[in-house]
């Protein structure tokens, strides 16, 4: 006779438990806000006080400060909403589809900053404020693609029919994320090349470079505070929803107790 | 105040339409779950 060792689940497993995830993340989100918040500080003080003025920007650099974070986050949730998209497929997991939800305004609103600053840094900087260049078009296809994935959530009421085609055009729209970081590579662009993320290391230099990086990690930092409690109120949102089936259907079964069935003598005769 | 030169008005423009734009989405995430709160005190004073 053979005894089986009781399985104790991984933490992996016990962190993406719904009710797990509600009690971490709840303790987390509040240190995860005030740290976003004290990086922010610190990024934009560095960012208009310690920052100098670029050789051939001059001050419209600053925008850049905003811009790339704007940048980095659109595609990162978007890689994240990617990821959710195999666990929502592959594993059904209930967190999976939560995390894709959560995910996909935040990385809208993103996009949209990093296209409209883009747009203020271009006007000044190279005379216009679009191109149809081919990192500035791939970003505003990532954004579109985001109010597609939106739209389509609206659409389906069943959340677990929404859950399949959601994931199946997010992982067909994950296509263009290679696309975006290798645009300024493949084809002759106005936008200028990588200068952060490149073989032979950042061509900024340092006193420009590190506040860039404070402001990137600031952003992080606040986009998945904001992940994490647009998550919770999604869970909150699905409890509400089976709450409410619940209630109907035990109000439906209640009505159907107490109806009294149609008297024989109230029939119309020959029935 | 700081000078931000010739083009201060993009810099302006950008960093206001930012603070619009996360601001909006805070704004919303915070009446979202204001709602669904409220929703879910609703069934737990009914299940009462």
């Amino acid at each position: 006779m053979s005894e089986t060792a009781p399985m104790t689940p991984s933490l992996w497993t016990r962190l993406s438990n719904p009710g797990h995830f509600m009690r971490w993340s709840g303790r987390l989100g509040p240190w995860l806000a005030a740290l976003s918040l004290a990086t922010l500080a610190v990024g934009l003080y560095q960012t208009f006080l310690v920052v100098p003025p670029d050789y051939q920007q001059g001050e419209t650099v600053r925008i850049m400060y905003i811009h790339v974070p704007a940048a980095w986050l659109g595609v990162f949730f978007y890689g994240a909403m990617s990821l959710s998209a195999i666990g929502s497929l592959v594993w059904r997991h209930p967190l999976a589809d939560v995390s894709q939800r959560a995910a996909a305004p935040i990385g809208a609103a993103f996009t949209l900053i990093c296209l409209v600053t883009g747009s203020l840094w271009g006007k000044p900087m190279w005379g216009t404020y679009w191109v149809w260049d081919a990192r500035l078009t791939s970003m505003l296809v990532l954004f579109l693609i985001y109010c597609g994935l939106i739209a389509l959530w609206r659409t389906i009421e069943d959340p677990n029919r929404a859950a399949r085609a959601v994931s199946i055009l997010t992982l067909v729209g994950a296509v263009n994320l290679p696309i975006i970081k290798f645009s300024v590579n493949w084809w002759s662009t106005l936008h200028q090349p990588a200068s952060i993320l490149r073989m032979g290391g950042s061509t900024i230099d340092p006193s420009m470079l590190y506040p860039l990086l404070v402001m990137i990690g600031a952003a992080t930092l606040g986009g998945t505070t904001l992940h994490l409690f647009t998550m919770r109120t999604e869970i909150m949102r699905r409890r509400v929803r089976t709450l409410t089936i619940r209630e109907a259907e035990r109000l439906d079964s209640g009505a159907r107790r107490v109806t009294p069935a149609p008297s024989p003598v109230a029939l119309p005769q020959g029935l | 105040m700081f000078d931000l030169g010739t083009h201060g008005g993009f810099i302006v423009a950008a960093y206001a339409f930012t603070a619009l734009i996360l601001g909006g989405l805070v704004a919303n995430a915070l009446r979202d779950r204001a709602a669904q709160t409220r929703a879910l005190k609703r069934f737990g004073e009914e299940r009462r």
